[in-house]
C-alpha cells in the first residue's frame, strides 16, 4: 500500500518503514480524538502479535509493528477488519480515566500574556479567569516533550493564533494557550503560545515510581488561586503533584 | 568493577538500544545513533548487543581501568592507545587495572564507541540506560565520573572489516504519509540534489545544506502535529531538510517529506559536517529485502570477527608485553 490523500476518513497511511497511522480527521475536534483515543485503545486490547508500539496524536492512532515477524499486508488487514467493527466516532473514551485539578496563578508576573490572550479572545481578564478556570479539558494527546499534554477544547472564543515571536522561555509548569488548546509545559520550554497561568503540576517525575502523571484521555482542570497559595503549595511540592487532587471518572 | 574517566569530550553518554513504549507519553526512543556499532561491539567481545556502551561524539577522553577489563572499539574510527602504544579500531583488546585507554578526535564519521566487556552497568531507566538529553534523562560523562562495569569474560584480541558508513553517501528513503504534500516538481528536485551536512547537528536531528531552492510542502504551515518517527526528513519553517535522530521530538507540525530506512540510519547519523548526502527512493517492498538482508548481516557479525593479527612493529615493548590474556598467543 502506498500513502494516499483522498479525504476519506477513517484514513490508513503508512509511516516510515514500520508503522501505520489511521487518521480520522485533517483537523482537531473532539470526535476525532476520541476516535483516536479509542482505537488506540482497541488495537492495544487485541495485543496483536508483532507490534512494538502504539500511541494517539490529536486526530489519529499510531502503530509500530516489526515487519520480519507480522507481514505488512497482515496488519493492514487486520486494522481494516477492526476500523470497520464500530463507528469509531462515537466509542466511549477509555476506562481508567481521571480527573485532576490543579491549582493555578493566572497573571500577573507569574503568567504574564494572560491580559493578551483575554484581549485576543474578546474577554476582559476577570471573565477570561473565570471560563479557563471552569472548563474541564481532555488530555488530547501527550507530546513533544516527556508526560506533557496537549489539552481541550476550550470554547471557541479561545480560537487565538500562536504568536509570531518566540517566548524566549516559559518555566515548568506553565500553562499556555492557543487554538483552543492549553498545554501545561514538563520543563522550560522557548513558546509561541501566550502563557495565561503557573502551576506547581510536575507531568514528568524521573524519579517516582510513576514517571508519567497524566493519560491521553485524562481530564484536567486548572483553578485559580492566589500567588500566596501556589507558594505555600511550592514550599511543599517534593512529589510534584502541585496541589493537585486526582478522582476516578465513573463510567 | 568500573572505568575512571580523567578526560573527556563535550558529548559522550552511555547508550544501549534505546527505551521503547514510552512514545504514548512523549518520550522518544533514543539509544546509540549507530546501532549497528553495538552489534559489532558485541561480536568483538563475544557478548549481547543489548548491553550499554559509551557514545563519543566527535571526541573519546582518557579512561582508566580498575580492575583487568575487556574493552571494544567502534564506530566512527578514532586514534585510541593503551599506555601509549596505538591500539587498532574496530577490535578488542584487554586492558589491565591502572593503565590508561586514550580515546582522541574521530578522523571519520561522528560517533565512535567504547564497549567493555560485561557492558557499562549504570542505573536502567525504564528499561534502558540509554541517556535522552533532551528529556533530562541521564547527562554527558564528566571528568571525574566513574562508569560501573558489570562482570563479563569477554573474550579480546579480535577485530571486524567493516563496510564505510562514515563520510556519507547515497541513503535509501521509502514515502510515508506526508510524502504526497509535496509536489513531483519538489519530490524531483529533492533526488537529484547533493546535499551537505551542515553544522547544526546533534542527536535530536543534523541539517542539511544545498544550493538552489528549498523543499517547501502545500499548505506547510497549517498541518496538524503528527507522529514522528527516527529517520523522518523534515521540512523546517524555511524548507530545509533535517534528519532526525534518536532523540527527536515524538510529534510535530513541520511535514516529513520521507524517512530514511534503518538499516542506513548509522551512515546518516556518522556523516561528518560538510559530508555528502543524496537520497534514493525504494518502494516499500525493496525495503523490505534490504532491511532483511541488514538483519541476516546483524546475525552474521559473530562469524566475521577473526583474530587480530598483530605486526610486532606496532607493538613497543614487546618483551615486557603481557601474552597470557585473553585470546593473545606466542604466534599471533
Amino acid at each position: 500500500m502506498t500513502t494516499n490523500t483522498a479525504d476519506i476518513f477513517p484514513r490508513i497511511s503508512t509511516v516510515g518503514y514500520d508503522g501505520l497511522l489511521v487518521s480520522f480527521a485533517d483537523a482537531m475536534a473532539e470526535p476525532s480524538n476520541r476516535a483516536a483515543l479509542a482505537f488506540r485503545g482497541a488495537i492495544d486490547a487485541a495485543s496483536w502479535n508483532g507490534v512494538v508500539e502504539t500511541s494517539a496524536s490529536l486526530a489519529s492512532t499510531y502503530l509500530r509493528f516489526d515487519p520480519n515477524n507480522l507481514p505488512r499486508t497482515e496488519i493492514q488487514d487486520k486494522v481494516r477488519h477492526l476500523l470497520a467493527q464500530q463507528n469509531w466516532f462515537e466509542a466511549p473514551l477509555p476506562a481508567g480515566r481521571r480527573l485532576w485539578r490543579v491549582p493555578t496563578v493566572y497573571g500577573g508576573e507569574l503568567a504574564p500574556q494572560l491580559d493578551e490572550a483575554a484581549a485576543a479572545a474578546g474577554l476582559d481578564s476577570m471573565e477570561a479567569v473565570r471560563r479557563l478556570s471552569d472548563t474541564k479539558v481532555r488530555v488530547l494527546t501527550i507530546g513533544f516533550a516527556p508526560g506533557q499534554p496537549y489539552l481541550g477544547p476550550l470554547g471557541p472564543e479561545f480560537n487565538i493564533p500562536r504568536l509570531k515571536e518566540l517566548t524566549p522561555m516559559v518555566p515548568e509548569g506553565a500553562l499556555v494557550l492557543a487554538i483552543s488548546q492549553f498545554v501545561l509545559f514538563s520543563g522550560p520550554t522557548p513558546t509561541g503560545w501566550r502563557h495565561v497561568g503557573q502551576t506547581a503540576f510536575r507531568c514528568f517525575r524521573p524519579n517516582a515510581p510513576q514517571s508519567f502523571a497524566l493519560k491521553p484521555g485524562d481530564e484536567m482542570q486548572f483553578l485559580s488561586v492566589s500567588r500566596d497559595e501556589l507558594e505555600s503549595i511550592r514550599a511543599n511540592n517534593s512529589d510534584g503533584a502541585g496541589g493537585a487532587t486526582c478522582e476516578e471518572i465513573a463510567g | 568493577m568500573s572505568l575512571i574517566v580523567h578526560r573527556i569530550g563535550p558529548a559522550c553518554t552511555i547508550q544501549d538500544k534505546g527505551r521503547v513504549g514510552y512514545l504514548d507519553q512523549g518520550l522518544s526512543r533514543s539509544g546509540a545513533a549507530d546501532q549497528l556499532a553495538l552489534h559489532e561491539g558485541a561480536a568483538l567481545l563475544r557478548q549481547s548487543p543489548e548491553l550499554a556502551a559509551l557514545e563519543m561524539a566527535g571526541m573519546g577522553g582518557e579512561f582508566e581501568a580498575t580492575q583487568s577489563l575487556g574493552i571494544a572499539l567502534t564506530g566512527a574510527p578514532m586514534q585510541a592507545s593503551i599506555d601509549g602504544a596505538p591500539v587498532v579500531w574496530n577490535a578488542s583488546h584487554q586492558i589491565e587495572a591502572g593503565q590508561r585507554l586514550v580515546i582522541g578526535a574521530a578522523t571519520r564519521g561522528t560517533y565512535g564507541y567504547l564497549h567493555v566487556s560485561g557492558g557499562i552497568a549504570s542505573e536502567a531507566f525504564l528499561g534502558s540506560r540509554s541517556a535522552h538529553l533532551t528529556a533530562k534523562i541521564g547527562s554527558t560523562i564528566q571528568t571525574g565520573d566513574t562508569l560501573p562495569v558489570a562482570d563479563g569474560s569477554g573474550v579480546t584480541g579480535m577485530k571486524l572489516n567493516p563496510d564505510d558508513r562514515f563520510s556519507g553517501g547515497v541513503l535509501r528513503v521509502i514515502a510515508s504519509f506526508q510524502t504526497p504534500l509535496f509536489d513531483q516538481e519538489t519530490l524531483d528536485r529533492f533526488v537529484q540534489t547533493e546535499f551537505r551536512r551542515g553544522s547544526r547537528a546533534n542527536r535530536m536531528g543534523m541539517q542539511l545544506d544545498s544550493e538552489g531552492e528549498s523543499f517547501a510542502a502545500q499548505g506547510q504551515l497549517n498541518i496538524l502535529s503528527e507522529v514522528i518517527t527516527p529517520g523522518d526528513i523534515q521540512m523546517t519553517g524555511t524548507g530545509s531538510p533535517f534528519i532526525l535522530l534518536p532523540e527527536c521530538q515524538t510529534t510535530g507540525g513541520y511535514p516529513r517529506i520521507a524517512t530514511v530506512l534503518p538499516c542506513d540510519l548509522p551512515r546518516a547519523a556518522q556523516t561528518p559536517a560538510g559530508g555528502q548526502i543524496r537520497f534514493e527512493f525504494v518502494s516499500l517492498d525493496t525495503a523490505t529485502a534490504l532491511q532483511t538482508a541488514h538483519n541476516a548481516e546483524l546475525a552474521r557479525l559473530p562469524m566475521r570477527v577473526e583474530p587480530l593479527v598483530r605486526d610486532p612493529h606496532d607493538i613497543p615493548d614487546l618483551l615486557s608485553y603481557q601474552l597470557i590474556g585473553g585470546m593473545i598467543s606466542a604466534t599471533d
